[in-house]
């Protein structure tokens, strides 16, 4: 797929994957095989009808193509930018036995952007069942429940605590990798489905899940995410320059500080930038930093490269713009200047011992093997934790000692009558489309719970 | 100050609580503490100063115009119950909220001791309606415009009567010096924080302050806390992190006249 060069795209905030053609389209959709019983339907997590949206594209029948993702899919040009397609759908491909698998991903991408771009037509909604459910966080749990049950019949009503809806595709991915007008459409489409969306309205001080009852909700969907930082619990974190991945990923996607002072939120970024951490998000922090005018940054990571949680994509994009990588290094202490600024941050090599319990060798630290490397400008990625507010405000919600909510992986079902969740607040931090998939799921079930409550 | 009309926020908001305000598209989120609430007639009052680019540009908005965004009510609300003798110390304007904790402490059975300060005579605020809860008042100024001049007056006030809380809001530098003031007897205080916060909701840790060794949220966790275990050098840092940016934003904003955003 054509990107934007290296050189150029780390200095703009620009979309770096430019999308198919339809030349490019077609070729690519003459690839699908479209065979008999196709392996990569199996693990879609929002169970996409994959050969038949790829034949309609072959046929050029590009509205059919998007209509039949949004069949399954109501969130179709975000998925296709940030799913990790090569780990689910194209990983079972059967191209990938003699090469590279069809790329169902920008597929799906090509179908939802035509359509996004000739306007957007809703399907015909069924009879209003006059049943109400309310959902809580506008992420992709969230929103893909509250697609769901509206084309059921039910009246939803979505309440957000920020003041754009979106969750983690407004205030986390940045905007060279999802732009936000791609997500404000697809909220559009939502709304126009007829989804009460309702910003500032955070769930826990506002109202409470009884509350909610009391006003005339019927069944609740908590989709609230892992919006919590972690730190590295080490000295001199609190000094200025050292952001949270998430503070630091909030100011410059949601409130766009990267535009300011046309812009009002501002950030300070120095010429040494450390993000610390190896998933996604670290990449999204490294990359942005550079895009802010750092002339150094530096991915920090106490694994090695094979150890890497980032998608291979985001790595590879990184690494072209000029990412610099610390491997098997891990931050002790950081070091601050006279007026309280990080100037520097103490870091351990690590070498890797044995396997722990996920599967991935231990990084156990190197004695001695101190050293400092000078930074002026830190991020801390090591992953985010529950947002805790609903759990510590609802009795009887039963939780795990992670600060997340237990519920039934099928059905999204909690310790409360009515209740379901879904997402990131069920699994802890995950990705977009597993969130997508936990969402069609709870809406199944909120669907029969709600038809057999008379 | 003003009223808002913001029926939700105003039926569950407690004293210490605060909202987070955006006043127009391109506008940053800032919290401002609730200094008072209407159940009734659904409005929450804020009281605030016009010390920056966003709160320049909401003192020109005039009866009737509308907020865009307010999110609350957020924070834990101030502990209210009887505890005896309360003195209450507010600095500028978070003397404004601190009256509405002040009131909920009088309704509760405290006695309560007020002191209203401000730097000079004309940004003293609320000192009528604080008068109203408290047995006794009292008014200083950094330049001693008007009543005691600095707060040193208060160490004869606690040398010779008896407390049993301190509840201080208003600029840090205050809260410090009453927090050090009050620790030699042994007097729990509570301050409230007004730390940088972007979200306000425990998301994004600029908030984040050292209480007695520990890392906590400004914003989940407070905003109020024990004085007497805040690094408060630390949060004097924290706090002057963005000053040049501030500045910038306000000079920008007012060379312009802000006309650039007035259409959001």
């Amino acid at each position: 797929m054509p990107k934007q060069e290296p050189k150029v795209r780390a200095h703009n905030f620009d979309e770096v994957a430019i999308g198919y053609g339809e030349e490019q389209a077609l070729e690519e959709a003459a690839r699908c095989l479209n065979c008999p019983k196709p392996q990569c339907v199996t693990c879609c997590p929002v169970e996409l009808d994959i050969p038949g949206f790829i034949k309609l594209i072959k046929e050029k029948k590009y509205d059919e193509a998007a209509r039949k993702v949004k069949e399954k899919n109501s969130l179709p040009a975000i998925c296709g930018r940030v799913c990790p397609q090569e780990e689910q759908c194209q990983k079972l491909c059967i191209l990938c036995k003699i090469g590279e698998p069809t790329a169902i991903g920008r597929l799906e991408r090509f179908a939802a952007d035509y359509e996004q771009e000739k306007g957007v037509e809703t399907p015909p909604l069924p009879t209003p069942t006059g049943k109400k459910v309310a959902v809580i966080g506008a992420g992709p749990a969230g929103l893909t429940v509250a697609a769901d049950l509206t084309k059921l019949g039910h009246e939803v009503v979505i309440f957000e605590a920020l003041h754009v809806p979106g969750g983690v595709l407004v205030y986390g991915i940045p905007e060279f990798r999802l732009p936000k007008r791609i997500v404000k459409a697809e909220v559009e489409y939502i709304e126009k489905l007829g989804v009460k969306i309702q910003p500032d309205a955070l769930i826990g001080r506002l109202h409470t899940i009884e509350d909610l009852f009391k006003k005339g909700f019927d069944a609740i969907f908590i989709g609230t995410g892992a919006g919590l930082p972690q730190f590295l619990r080490i000295p001199g974190e609190n000094l200025g320059g050292i952001y949270s991945a998430n503070e630091f990923l909030i100011r410059i996607n949601l409130m766009k500080a990267y535009l300011f002072p046309e812009y009002d939120t501002p950030i300070r970024i120095g010429k040494k930038v450390a993000v610390i951490g190896g998933g996604n998000v670290a990449m999204d922090s490294a990359r942005s930093a550079l895009r802010l005018g750092a002339d150094e940054v530096w991915i920090v990571y106490r694994r090695s490269r094979e150890e890497l949680p980032a998608r291979a994509e985001e790595i590879e994009n990184a690494e072209e713009e000029g990412i610099k990588f610390q491997f098997l290094t891990n931050p002790i202490r950081f070091i601050g200047d006279e007026h309280g600024w990080v100037k520097g941050m103490e870091c351990i090599r690590m070498e890797l011992g044995e396997p722990d319990a996920s599967g991935r060798r231990r990084p156990v630290p190197i004695k001695g093997s101190e050293f400092v490397m000078d930074v002026d400008t830190a991020v801390v990625a090591v992953g985010r934790t529950p947002n805790p507010i609903i759990q510590s405000t609802t009795k009887g919600l039963e939780t795990t000692k992670w600060g997340t909510i237990i519920a039934d992986e099928k059905t999204g079902q909690t310790s409360i009558e009515g209740v379901f969740a879904g997402g990131d607040i069920v699994t802890g931090e995950a990705t977009v489309i597993s969130a997508m998939g936990a969402g069609k799921r709870a809406a199944r079930s909120i669907h029969e719970y709600l038809m057999k409550k008379r | 100050m003003f009223e808002v009309c913001a029926p939700e926020i105003a039926v569950k908001a407690e004293p210490g609580q605060f909202v987070i305000v955006t006043i127009q598209e391109k506008g940053e989120r800032i919290p401002l503490t609730i200094a008072g609430l209407d159940r009734e007639t659904g409005t929450i009052t804020i009281v605030f100063n016009e010390v920056g680019k966003t709160t320049k540009q909401l003192g020109t908005f005039k009866e009737g115009d509308s907020i865009p965004n307010i999110a609350g009510p957020l924070g834990n609300p101030s502990e209210i119950q009887k505890f005896g003798r309360v003195l209450c110390v507010g600095g500028g304007v978070m003397a404004a909220p601190l009256y509405y904790v002040a009131k909920a402490l009088h309704e509760a059975g405290n006695e309560i001791v007020a002191v209203v300060g401000a730097r000079i005579k004309d940004l003293l605020v609320f000192e009528e309606e604080m008068k109203g809860v408290a047995k006794e008042f009292y008014v200083t100024t950094d330049d001693g415009s008007k009543g005691y001049k600095g707060l040193d007056f208060l160490k004869e006030i606690l040398n010779e009567e008896k407390f049993d809380r301190v509840v201080v809001m208003g600029p840090v530098v205050m809260m410090k010096t009453v927090s050090e003031m009050t620790k030699p007897f042994n007097i729990k205080t509570v301050v409230t924080l007004t730390p940088i916060m972007v979200d306000g909701m425990g998301m994004c840790g600029a908030c984040r302050v050292t209480v007695k060794g520990e890392t906590k949220f400004g914003c989940v966790d407070g905003p109020e806390f024990d004085g007497h275990m805040i690094d408060f050098d630390e949060l004097i840092k924290r706090q002057r992190v963005y000053s040049s940016e501030e500045r910038l934003a306000s000079v920008f904003y007012e060379k312009l006249g802000g006309c650039k955003c007035d259409n959001a």
